[in-house]
C-alpha cells in the first residue's frame, strides 16, 4: 500500500491490484470492497480513478448511508467503455476521466437520466442531457523534476518548455514522458484538446519524440518516475493526482502551462443496466454536494469545480456533441497518424 | 293597470355572450396560429443547423492519394451542442459505402430528379432511431476518384428533444398570451355591452320615474340609433297629452253647459212650488229640486277637478299663511254647517308659511269640510287642528260620522270611488280625489284615517315647507 489510508477507515479493505479477473471480457486494473457490517444494499461502481485518492469519497458516502456495501473497481477508460458500451456490465455508477468516452455513452443511449436537486447546483455546462455529471476540474499539468533543471530556467509554458527541451538535447535525452494517446482514453482527449487549442501543440511533440519520448499509460506512472529522477519531465500528467502526492513535496513540480491549461471535467453517469439506479443517483448527488459544498472540503480529494473560469488561460474541455468528433474512427486514425510521426520518429 | 311585457331575452346578456364568444375563437387561433408559426421556425432553426452541420462535414471531405477523406471539423458536431442538448448521430458514406459514424443510422432519400441538378442535394426526414424520434439530413457532394464520380453522401441528425422542449415552452406562453387576450377581450366587451346598453336603461328610468301627469317630451339627448324611438315616444307623448286634454275640456265644457240650464230649472222649480197646494205635487217638486241640487252639485265637483288637473299641470307657486287659508274657508262653509247645528271648532291654529296655489288648496280643505259636514250627524262638532310637523304643516279635519270603513281607503281617492257606507249621502266620489290631487301637486299628500276616541273619520293634508 503505498499511500496512508485515512484514520478513519476502520472497516476492512480488500483490494486485488492489478490483477485481471477472467470472469468478464474487460481488463479490470483493481477491485475494491467496502462492506459493512449489516448489508441492505451493494453499489457497484467502476471508474478510472485510482482506488486509494478515491476512497474518502466512498467513504463519506457510507458513513452516511451505513447500510450500503459498496464495490469499487477501477479501469482504464477505454475499458470502462468496453465494459459499459459492448458487455452491458451491471454497474450503478460509471465514473471517468474521458469526457469525450462518457459523452459517447450518453449520446449512444447506454446511459440513464437523472435529475436532483443536487444536480441542479452544477453550472449548465457541468452536466451534460442530464445524463452526465461533472464533479471535479482537473488541469493538465507539466511535471518536472527540479533536480533536472537544476540551472535552466523553470518553463512557465509550452513555449518555454520547447526551448529548454531543444538547447539541453544531451540532458533530456530519454527523459522526457507523455501519455500513449493510443492506449490511454485520457492522453487521447488530451491531446485531441491541445491540437484543437494550438499549434504549439504538434512542435512540442515533434522536440519530445526527437528526444526519444517515453509512453506511459497512466498519471500516476509518470508522477513516480518523474519523483524518482529516471525522467525530467512529463507532460500532460493529471494535475490532481500529482497535487495529491504530499510525500513527493520537493521531488516535483506541478507547472499549469501559462499559454493554456486544459481543464477536465471527471464525470459520473448511471448506465442503463444499473440495478440499483436510485443509489446510483444518491452517490451522484454525494459526489456533487462533497465537490461543492463546504462540508466536502475535509475529505474530498479533487480539485474543486470552480465555477468562475474567467482566468483566461484555463480551457475548460466542455460537455457537448464536439467530443464525439475525436472518436470518429476516420479522425481518429488520422489524428493518431500525425501523432505517430511527431512522436514515434 | 300595467301588463306584463314580453321579453325576447336581454340585447346586453346577448351582445356580451357575442362579443365574449368571438373573443374565445379569436383567442384560440392566436393561439393556434402562433403554435404553428414556433413549430415551423423551431423545424427550420433546426433543419438549418443541420444543414449547417452536414455542409461543413462534406466541405472536408477529399480525395487523398485515391481514396476519400474525411476530416469531420470539431465544429460540425460541437455546434449542434450549443442549441440543445440531443443527442447527436451522423453517417458518411462514398458511392453507398459506409466510411464512418453510425452504420445503422438511415438516409434521408433523395427526393425526385429535380434537385438532382443542384451540386449538393439536401433531403430531410424525421424517423425513430436508438428509440427516439429524430430528424436527419442528407447532403451529397460528388468527388471524382480515378476519374470516376463518387458521390460522398453525409447525413448528420439530432434528436428532438430540445425541439419539444422549445415548443412546449412556446405553447406555455401562447396559452397564456390567449388566456390573457381572452380576458382582457372578454371584459372589455362587457365594458362595451353595458356602455351601448346604459342609454336604453336610463332612458327606461327616466320615462318610469316620470309623475302620473308629467307628459313632457323627452328632452335628453339619446344615442342616433335611439332617435326613432324616442321621437315615436315624443310623439305618443304629444298625442296622449292631446286626447286627455281634449277629454278634460270637453268634462269641463260638459259640466258648464250641464251647471246654467240645472240653476235656471231650480229658479223655476222654486216658483212653481211656491204656487201648487197640492201635496203630492209639492213632493214631487221637492224631489225634483233636490236632484237638481244634486246634479248641479256633481257639475261644480267636475269643474272644480278640471280646474285642479289644469292648475295642477301649471303649478303657481307663492307663499301665503296655511292658517289663515283654513280660517277663511271655515268662514265660508259656517252657514252650511250652522243649518245643520254643526260647530266647527279650531282646536290648534299654528301659523306657517308654505310655497303653493292657494285657490287649488281652498278647493281642498273645502272639499275636505264639506265632506266632514255632510257625513257629520246634526249638533256634533267639527274638529280642526292646524299643526306644524316633519318640516311641514298639517290640517286634520276630523268629523263625528261613520268613518272609513277600512276596506279600501286607498281606493276612496279615485275618482267616482264612493265608500261602502256613504250609499245614503248626495256625492260624486270626487272630493277626496281632488284634496289628494292637490296634496301630491304640492310634494305632499293626504292620509285617511278614523278617529281613536269616539269615532268618526280624521282627514290629513299634509305640505312640506
Amino acid at each position: 500500500m503505498r499511500f496512508t489510508l485515512f484514520p478513519f477507515l476502520g472497516l476492512l479493505v480488500t483490494t486485488i491490484a492489478s490483477v485481471s479477473l477472467a470472469f468478464e471480457g474487460f481488463q479490470i486494473e483493481s477491485f475494491t470492497s467496502y462492506p459493512v457490517d449489516k448489508p441492505v444494499r451493494q453499489l457497484k461502481i467502476i471508474s478510472t480513478a485510482d482506488t486509494e485518492l478515491f476512497a474518502p469519497l466512498v467513504l463519506a458516502f457510507q458513513q452516511k448511508n451505513p447500510q450500503i456495501a459498496i464495490e469499487y473497481t477501477t479501469v482504464s477508460s477505454s475499458q470502462l467503455m468496453q465494459a459499459i458500451s459492448v458487455e452491458g456490465a451491471p454497474f450503478d455508477v460509471a465514473i471517468s476521466s474521458a469526457m469525450d468516452l462518457q459523452t459517447k455513452l450518453a449520446n449512444d443511449g447506454f446511459t440513464r437520466a437523472y435529475r436532483s436537486d443536487a444536480a441542479n447546483l452544477l453550472p449548465e455546462w457541468g452536466r451534460w442531457r442530464d445524463h452526465v455529471f461533472s464533479f471535479t476540474q482537473e488541469p493538465a499539468a507539466i511535471v518536472i523534476s527540479p533536480d533536472a533543471f537544476s540551472g535552466l530556467q523553470i518553463p512557465k509554458n509550452r513555449q518555454d518548455l520547447i526551448t529548454v527541451l531543444r538547447n539541453n538535447p544531451n540532458r533530456f535525452k530519454g527523459r522526457v514522458g507523455t501519455y500513449d494517446v493510443r492506449s490511454s482514453g485520457l492522453g487521447y482527449l488530451f491531446a485531441t484538446q491541445d491540437a484543437r487549442t494550438s499549434e504549439t501543440y504538434w512542435r512540442l511533440s515533434e522536440v519530445m519524440g526527437s528526444l526519444g519520448t517515453q509512453l506511459y499509460c497512466c498519471s500516476s506512472d509518470m508522477i513516480e518516475d518523474v519523483a524518482s529522477g529516471k525522467i525530467a519531465v512529463a507532460y500532460n500528467v493529471l494535475g490532481s493526482y500529482a497535487l495529491a502526492r504530499k510525500d513527493l513535496a520537493g521531488k516535483i513540480e506541478i507547472i499549469a502551462p501559462a499559454d493554456f491549461t486544459t481543464l477536465m471535467l471527471r464525470t459520473a453517469v448511471i448506465p442503463t443496466n444499473a440495478q440499483n439506479p436510485d443509489l446510483a443517483g444518491d452517490f451522484i448527488d454525494h459526489l456533487i454536494l462533497s465537490a461543492l459544498t463546504e462540508a466536502g472540503a475535509s475529505y474530498y480529494p479533487f480539485p474543486k469545480l470552480v465555477t468562475d473560469t474567467s482566468a483566461t488561460f484555463l480551457r475548460p474541455i466542455r460537455l457537448g456533441p464536439g467530443l464525439l468528433v475525436f472518436l470518429d474512427d476516420l479522425k481518429r486514425r488520422r489524428f493518431l497518424q500525425e501523432w505517430e510521426a511527431a512522436v514515434l520518429q | 293597470m300595467s301588463t306584463p311585457v314580453n321579453s325576447s331575452g336581454s340585447i346586453k346578456r346577448r351582445l356580451s355572450l357575442q362579443l365574449v364568444g368571438s373573443a374565445a375563437i379569436l383567442a384560440t387561433i392566436l393561439f393556434v396560429l402562433v403554435l404553428n408559426f414556433a413549430r415551423q421556425v423551431s423545424e427550420q432553426s433546426q433543419d438549418n443547423i443541420l444543414i449547417a452541420s452536414a455542409t461543413s462535414i462534406l466541405d472536408s471531405t477529399s480525395i487523398r492519394s485515391g481514396e476519400v477523406s474525411v476530416d469531420i471539423p470539431y465544429a460540425a458536431l460541437s455546434m449542434l451542442g450549443n442549441v440543445s442538448e440531443d443527442r447527436v448521430f451522423y453517417r458518411i458514406s462514398a458511392a453507398g459505402v459506409f466510411l464512418t459514424g453510425y452504420s445503422d443510422l438511415p438516409e434521408a432519400k433523395q427526393q425526385g430528379t429535380e434537385q438532382q441538378n443542384a451540386e449538393r442535394d439536401r433531403s430531410f426526414i424525421t424517423t425513430q432511431y436508438k428509440g427516439e424520434s429524430i430528424r436527419i439530413v442528407s447532403a451529397t457532394r460528388q468527388l471524382s476518384v480515378l476519374g470516376q464520380p463518387v458521390d460522398i453522401t453525409v447525413s448528420v441528425a439530432q434528436t428532438q428533444n430540445g425541439q419539444s422542449e422549445t415548443l412546449a415552452q412556446i405553447s406555455r406562453t401562447a396559452l397564456i398570451l390567449g388566456l390573457g387576450f381572452f380576458a382582457i377581450s372578454a371584459a372589455l366587451a362587457i365594458f362595451a355591452a353595458r356602455s351601448s346598453v346604459r342609454p336604453l336603461h336610463r332612458l327606461a328610468v327616466s320615462v318610469s320615474r316620470r309623475g302620473p301627469k308629467d307628459l313632457r317630451p323627452v328632452q335628453s339627448p339619446v344615442p342616433a340609433e335611439m332617435i326613432p324611438l324616442v321621437a315615436s315616444l315624443n310623439s305618443f307623448i304629444a298625442r296622449l297629452k292631446t286626447s286627455l286634454t281634449r277629454s278634460e275640456d270637453f268634462i269641463a265644457e260638459a259640466a258648464h253647459r250641464v251647471r246654467t240650464p240645472l240653476a235656471t230649472v231650480r229658479v223655476q222649480a222654486e216658483v212653481v212650488l211656491r204656487r201648487v197646494e197640492t201635496q203630492q205635487n209639492r213632493k214631487a217638486l221637492k224631489e225634483m229640486i233636490r236632484t237638481i241640487d244634486e246634479s248641479s252639485r256633481a257639475a261644480g265637483q267636475l269643474l272644480d277637478h278640471a280646474m285642479v288637473t289644469f292648475r295642477t299641470d301649471h303649478l303657481e307657486r307663492k307663499s301665503f299663511d296655511l292658517a289663515d287659508l283654513v280660517l277663511d274657508s271655515v268662514e265660508r262653509m259656517q252657514p252650511v254647517a250652522g243649518m245643520r247645528d254643526i260647530e266647527i271648532v279650531m282646536e290648534a291654529c299654528d301659523p306657517g308659511q308654505i310655497l303653493g296655489d292657494p285657490i287649488l288648496i281652498q278647493s281642498a280643505v273645502q272639499n275636505i269640510l264639506d265632506n266632514a259636514i255632510k257625513y257629520s250627524p246634526p249638533d256634533q262638532s267639527i274638529a280642526i287642528n292646524v299643526q306644524r310637523q316633519n318640516g311641514g304643516i298639517s290640517v286634520q279635519i276630523s268629523d263625528r260620522g261613520p268613518g272609513f270603513t277600512g276596506n279600501d281607503n286607498a281606493r276612496l281617492t279615485e275618482r267616482f270611488i264612493r265608500g261602502d257606507n256613504a250609499a245614503d249621502t248626495v256625492g260624486s266620489g270626487l272630493g277626496l280625489t281632488i284634496a289628494k290631487e292637490v296634496a301630491q301637486a304640492h310634494g305632499g299628500n293626504l292620509s285617511l284615517n278614523n278617529r281613536s276616541k269616539g269615532g268618526g273619520a280624521c282627514v290629513s293634508l299634509y305640505f312640506p315647507f
